[in-house]
């Protein structure tokens, strides 16, 4: 087992329902489970495919038993599917030593489109996702997905970037070795091909 | 992960999320029968019990309501089966009298009733603690922290149901159910085991003189429950402050102690059998406190019980309630709220924030239909409807997605909602008083679901007595709140047989209603269809049938591309009032804030067209349309 840098080292998943936020960190917690530490993960995902913010906690250890929950101030990597709902859970869970990787394509919430509400302007909420941080990378996940064939593979996407950042529990191989598992024909491949531009997204220096 | 539920590996190590671990925990105890309703957070559970029932060799049934799903449990109990009944907080509360005339006739084969509590909410429309329901019936009730816990607790709660004769409920919340933890596994059984034939002297009927026994159960549940492994205890020998968790509290409180460096001090006492309370084992620590913490969700249960108990011995003791402890009354326990718990109870210091305040306003996300849902269609045909009315009408709520019909995604569609299946009967007192001076229309809507889970009594008692009001069946041949769910309409069982349908529309002929059916994504026929049957005395009834969007999206690939002519399109100078994202509010639907028109993103639109049937300007174009 190897030892981590952090224990418990906590990681945020974030995004909008839909988005594939539950696969990604079941991935991650059951690559770290094969590999001896304790794990546990909290989702909470009321509204999964109805348009709310869902949120997976990931953490582990090498020797405690966790709640599922990350206290507040306590994540050292935080994976976000959207800018507003990645500065959400930043303003909530970072602390100056965090690291971030998020697409910084904004999804509008309803209030925001009926003009009740206001969306940020997006270099306001760079800004602040970098004020939040120790290194924030914003990778066009989304982007790189539809490029790949389909916009549902932009978690994987973003996991790929995930493996290249200081920090990360998880190599690019690891993972590569978990996506050959998981899947089978042209959604392999596809995966695979988002994965891979995920991971030289950030390798390229991506936004730090 | 799938393989989890019935490797036949012991000691190996798992991720097992919550729901998954009762699974695991039902098939290691050698279960003969499954039956539930869905209800999140436990809505996966019957599921994933249906798929491996087969090759488990037991039955699994998605029931058509969670009183179904009980009684049915009840018979497979009565031959000596092992039988799992699984509900949420709100379905528990249906099979009240099922469960309480259960606890006084008693079980044979070990029946066990799970139900998940939903502290905050989060996939619910309340907040209930199921944990009364245990008092109330006399029956023993456990609760499980972690998720090896969750399944160890299941073979447990069988073994205890049948050394008793009594069922037992286990409660588990959100953060069970929908978290994921380690889990080693134990040895599976070769078969479950077999079932006693029914003599003819055998009992189990509920009568007056069995509640003297029943509470004779419950006594020999505590004596049970002063030793049980699933209490624990950390702390000093004679801790003056004292803090009694159960569920998700306990490790919060663990990780708090920790995080104050209070644990040298400060007693921790970990309680997973919590009806009756081990009174003995409780007093033990209760005596030295002076200060005690109570970390549970929803009511203060526990505490008001210790408190008790304190009372009765009469020993000094001052209990942080929630208010005291700086806990809101209502919502979930989480590390921050525990940790200023923890604080206020040691008067040991906060950590220091690190995060910098920010003046940014964020805004909310707020629930709403799917893109291409086919509900956003029916209320908004519904409002325009009513609004062309001489007086205001009144619409009625109920429970499934549509319950998102009384915000923004479904023009604030109804006002008025109770229970699930309570739509018909709201609106069945609202049409009988249309003949004593009330002059409005009456409409309540019904998923096809929650139509066979509990409208059929009241669609029954709604015409025969005819009222005059309207019923719209919302048929999306799904459950699809908790994630589709086979139900009596689909003519698919939970271990994945086919089986005959039952015809909603002949249920309601056959009941004496008038129906029709519309396709709501047809908005032109639909309205008028609509407006007709507004204008109808009696009971009337329409279908409004389209698939879920979702489900559709499962099942073929996008068979259009819609787009948005930004040259057609007027932007704000429209006057349309930015219909499509603004009023429609589909997601599919946003807004180029750049060139300050519509924008359709291809990202979350599926394709349905039904905007492009919607804008004045005809700047929605649809493009294709023939089926993969």
């Amino acid at each position: 087992m190897k030892k981590l840098k952090f224990d418990p080292l906590n990681i945020v998943v974030c995004g909008i329902g839909g988005q594939g936020n539950v696969l990604a960190s079941e991935v991650l917690g059951s690559a770290m489970t094969s590999r001896g530490y304790h794990v546990a993960i909290g989702e909470t995902y009321g509204a999964s495919q109805r348009g709310g913010s869902v949120m997976s906690h990931v953490r582990v250890s090498e020797t405690q038993e966790l709640s599922v929950l990350i206290p507040s101030g306590e994540a050292q990597l935080i994976i976000g599917f959207e800018p507003l709902e990645t500065l959400r859970i930043a303003r909530k869970y970072a602390n100056p030593d965090s690291t971030i990787v998020y697409d910084p394509r904004p999804v509008y919430p309803s209030g925001v489109l009926q003009g009740s509400r206001n969306y940020p302007g997006l270099d306001e909420i760079t800004a602040a996702i970098h004020a939040l941080s120790a290194a924030a990378y914003a990778v066009p996940a989304a982007q790189i997905a539809m490029d790949a064939g389909d916009a549902r593979a932009a978690n994987i996407a973003l996991l790929g970037a995930f493996t290249q950042l200081p920090g990360a529990p998880l190599s690019r191989e690891d993972l590569e070795a978990i996506l050959s598992q998981r899947f089978r024909g042209p959604v392999l491949e596809l995966n695979q091909k988002a994965f891979a531009r995920g991971c030289e997204s950030v390798e390229k220096g991506g936004d730090a | 992960m799938e393989w989890t539920m019935t490797a036949n590996t012991p000691g190996q190590v798992c991720l097992m999320q919550g729901n998954e671990a009762l699974v695991r925990g039902a098939v290691e105890a050698g279960i003969h029968f499954a039956a539930s309703y869905p209800g999140s957070p436990s809505s996966q559970v019957l599921g994933m019990l249906g798929k491996i029932a087969g090759e488990r060799n037991f039955y699994a049934e998605w029931s058509t309501n969670e009183v179904c799903a009980l009684q049915a449990c009840i018979g497979a109990s009565f031959a000596g089966g092992r039988a799992l009944c699984i509900v949420k907080q709100n379905g528990l509360l249906c099979t009240a009298d099922a469960l309480h005339c259960a606890a006084q006739h008693g079980v044979k084969g070990g029946l066990v009733v799970v139900t998940s509590d939903d502290p905050s909410a989060h996939s619910s429309t309340n907040e209930f603690d199921s944990r009364w329901q245990a008092v109330s019936a006399g029956i023993p009730l456990l609760e499980p922290t972690t998720m090896q816990e969750t399944k160890d607790m299941i073979p447990y709660a069988f073994q205890l149901s049948e050394e008793l004769g009594q069922l037992v409920l286990v409660r588990v919340t959100t953060r069970v159910c929908h978290g994921r933890g380690n889990v080693v596994l134990g040895p599976l059984p070769e078969q479950p085991r077999p079932l006693q034939p029914v003599r003819e002297w055998d009992r189990m009927v509920c009568v007056c003189y069995m509640h003297a026994p029943a509470l004779e159960k419950l006594e020999a549940a505590r004596q049970e429950f002063e030793t049980s492994g699933y209490n624990h205890y950390s702390g000093p020998e004679q801790a003056k402050q004292l803090i009694v968790a159960s569920g998700a509290g306990r490790l919060y409180a663990q990780e708090a102690v920790r995080r104050l460096d209070v644990e040298e001090e400060t007693g921790l006492l970990s309680l997973g059998t919590l009806w009756p309370v081990p009174e003995t084992a409780v007093l033990e620590r209760l005596r030295c406190a002076e200060k005690v913490l109570v970390l549970e969700e929803v009511d203060p249960f526990l505490e008001q019980n210790l408190e008790a108990l304190a009372g009765k011995h009469q020993l000094s003791i001052t209990f942080l309630d929630r208010s005291g402890a700086g806990i809101p009354q209502t919502g979930e326990l989480d590390p921050d709220n525990v940790t200023a718990a923890v604080s206020a109870l040691t008067g040991a210091a906060l950590p220091e924030k690190t995060v910098p305040e920010m003046e940014l306003d964020l805004p909310e996300r707020e629930m709403t239909f799917c893109a291409g849902c086919p509900h956003r269609a029916t209320f908004f045909l519904l409002k325009k409807a009513l609004r062309q009315e001489k007086n205001p009408g009144i619409v009625v709520g109920d429970i499934g997605c549509y319950f998102m019909a009384g915000q923004a995604a479904g023009q604030y569609g109804f006002q008025v909602c109770n229970c699930m299946g309570s739509g018909i009967n709201v609106a069945e007192g609202l049409g009988q008083l249309t003949n004593y001076g009330l002059n409005q229309k009456v409409v309540t809507v019904c998923g096809d679901s929650t139509f066979f889970h509990t409208i059929l009594p009241g669609l029954v008692n709604a015409a025969y007595h005819q009222a005059n009001m309207l019923l719209i069946v919302l048929d999306n041949s799904a459950t699809a709140m908790t994630g589709f769910q086979p139900h009596p309409g689909t003519g698919l069982t939970a271990m994945g047989r086919s089986v005959k349908p039952m015809d909603i529309p002949k249920i309601l002929d056959a009941v004496g209603c008038s129906v029709e059916t519309a396709d709501p994504f047809d908005v032109v026929e639909s309205e008028k269809v609509l407006r007709r049957l507004l204008q109808k005395t009696g009971m009337n009834v329409l279908i409004m049938r389209q698939l879920c969007a979702t489900l559709k999206a499962k099942e073929q690939k996008r068979p259009v591309r819609v787009w948005v002519d930004q040259d057609k399109c007027l932007g704000d100078g429209c006057g349309c009032d930015k219909f499509c994202s603004r009023v429609w509010g589909c997601p599919g639907n946003t807004w180029d804030f750049k060139a300050n028109k519509a924008f359709i993103d291809p990202v979350t639109c599926v394709g349905c067209g039904v905007c492009a049937k919607l804008c004045p300007s005809g700047a929605i174009q649809v493009e294709g349309g023939a089926e993969k």
